[in-house]
């Protein structure tokens, strides 16, 4: 992958003397009120690694990315992202939120999306637009979506707008990717495109990868590193050490199997368990190339 | 003479023309300005789904400048008090859609009715009354002028100032907030910002009829457009068009202004939509041809 010419960022690569985490969570925890979502989290994200965040609906993945955001408040410990208090790191940290209803992003072109992931949080009219806009071509073409740079989003189909949302990701050079539920509603077509986008781009750059998903199979292949939540508690490990029959009976406090059926990892008794939606133990995946 | 005959004479006559259009040059110049504000702050309120707001704001403009009328100050002063403690209000209370629309549900009625109540005890021409209401073509003197042409270019400079981020947090809020956009304190600036823009346009289009300047213009570019350069650009020309076309057209007419401005902006709308069918189409004819299966 070609690596695009933006401002230099300092870009610790993967194993490099004195390359700290990029994320880094001791003790973290957050509450609303009375209820602990989630507490005594200790997590170190490395530049390059690939980090699956799993759990159930409440579980609070979606705390964890606001977390990482900035937007959401610990209620115990600490988290800092690049050394930083994570507001200060936003510039670092590319987004890919959750899809939400287009109402008034159909009417921008995808190039426009791209193009806000430059410089839309500035004040003031617009300077150097050449050299923007080249910028969001090379962007595009990085990402495969050139042929629809000016079509509306609200035109497109729901994978060609998520490769336009990870370009607009990428368009600050982040040393973080923060993907949330980036594969929903995805065909496995798509959802092999999209994961390999971001695979790419963390072998390419080092960057490292917070993908938060309701499901494992289709990242199996590429993730480091799980970070399961459930139930106020969590399990940190490689998918072969968390995603067990035993880690996860204690995680959920009731008895949970885990089974591996070709290369895909199905959990089955986990209430509400987000790792085997019903139609995919009816629909296995066809094995990644 | 027919009946008809009547009726088109109230509505359309050229006579004296050159006489009449130099009374309303001065509306003539308020009316491009409005355009350019409104045309502008049109952008927003359809990115950000606000045309309610837009309505409601109208309401209590009209009751701060019937007060006005009632106490023999500034017409265009009481207005913009008004549209700013409504939009002020919409603004705190209305953070989000749910709670915004009821916030304004209650503030309009409550804006008419003290409008209304103003109007009543008002002894003056019958015509300043009804003028807030309907438009006016004639009314803007030259103080009201200073006053109007000094709030559009506050309101100017503020979207010059705040176009990207807007835009950036109106299209896309998630990534902006991420991205460090100041969301909800430029949620509340384009609030002032559309206080200002409203209490503008009631002076010329009047209370009721606001929404063809503010809306209308801006949601028929973007059936025709989605470039971030065209869309303001097609907005403005076409709340312009609807304004000095309508100034121009009421002129030798007995009627309020406010239908002429109506029916431009309308038509514009109607004529965007059917050619915005022929753009949807294109785009996916391109598509195709750009993506062989």
């Amino acid at each position: 992958m070609r690596r695009p010419g933006a401002a230099p960022v300092p870009r610790p690569r993967h194993g490099e003397p004195g390359a700290g985490a990029v994320i880094s969570l001791r003790g973290a925890a957050v509450s609303y009120g009375e209820r602990v979502v989630w507490q005594g989290l200790d997590l170190d994200v490395r530049p390059g690694e690939f980090v699956a965040v799993l759990g159930p609906n409440g579980s609070g993945k979606t705390s964890f990315v606001r977390a990482l955001l900035g937007r959401q408040p610990l209620s115990g410990g600490t988290l800092t992202v690049l050394g930083r208090p994570p507001r200060e790191a936003a510039r670092h940290l590319g987004y890919v939120p959750q899809q939400a209803e287009l109402s008034a992003q159909a009417m921008l072109r995808a190039r426009d999306l791209v193009r806000f992931g430059i410089d839309g949080h500035r004040f003031g009219p617009r300077l150097r637009t050449a050299a923007v806009r080249h910028r969001v071509d090379e962007i595009l073409a990085s990402v495969g979506a050139s042929a629809y740079a000016d079509v509306p989003l609200g035109l497109l189909s729901g994978g060609e707008r998520q490769r336009v949302r990870i370009g607009q990701a990428l368009a600050t050079d982040p040393r973080i990717l923060l993907c949330d539920e980036p594969l929903l509603s995805l065909d496995l077509n798509h959802q092999r495109a999209v994961t390999e986008l971001v695979d790419a781009r963390r072998r390419s750059h080092g960057t490292a990868v917070v993908f938060v998903t309701h499901e494992i199979n289709p990242v199996l292949g590429l993730v480091d590193r799980v970070l399961y939540l459930a139930r106020g508690s969590h399990r940190v490990g490689t998918p072969e050490e968390v995603l067990t029959s035993e880690s996860l009976s204690r995680l959920y406090g009731t008895r949970v199997d885990v089974v591996r059926v070709h290369g895909r990892v199905v959990v089955v008794g986990a209430p509400d368990d987000p790792a085997t939606p019903p139609h995919h133990a009816q629909q296995p995946e066809e094995v990644r190339p | 003479m027919t009946l008809t005959d009547g009726v088109w004479q109230q509505i359309f006559s050229f006579d004296n023309y050159g006489e009449l259009l130099a009374l309303v040059r001065n509306s003539l110049v308020a009316g491009a300005a409005l355009g350019l504000v409104g045309g502008l702050a049109g952008v927003f309120v359809i990115m950000r789904d606000l045309p309610f707001a837009v309505h409601g704001i109208s309401e209590l403009s009209f009751a701060g400048a019937s007060a006005a009328l009632l106490l023999e100050v500034n017409v265009v002063a009481g207005s913009i008090v008004g549209s700013l403690l409504a939009a002020g209000v919409i603004g705190v209370l209305g953070a989000r859609a749910r709670d915004r629309n009821s916030v304004i549900g209650i503030i309009m009625p409550f804006g008419l009715g003290l409008g209304v109540l103003f109007l009543a005890l008002y002894k003056g021409r019958a015509a300043n009354k009804f003028g807030l209401l309907t438009g006016q073509i004639v009314a803007v003197d030259t103080p009201q002028m200073t006053w109007l042409l000094g709030t559009s270019a506050v309101v100017l400079l503020a979207l010059t100032i705040m176009w990207r981020p807007l835009t950036f947090a109106s299209a896309d809020p998630d990534v902006a907030e991420a991205r460090g956009v100041p969301v909800r304190a430029l949620s509340f600036a384009f609030m002032i910002v559309l206080g200002l823009a409203v209490a503008l346009s009631v002076q010329i289009v009047g209370a009721l009829l606001v929404l063809s300047l503010l809306v209308t213009p801006a949601a028929a570019a973007a059936r025709i457009t989605a470039s971030p350069v065209m869309l303001p650009v097609l907005s403005v020309l076409f709340a312009v068009a609807s304004i000095e076309g309508g100034i121009l057209l009421a002129l030798g007419g007995s009627i309020p202004i406010s239908p002429y401005v109506t029916t431009i902006s309308f038509t514009i709308y109607a004529a965007c939509r059917i050619a915005g069918r022929y753009r949807t189409r294109r785009w996916g004819a391109r598509r195709t041809a750009a993506q062989p299966a």
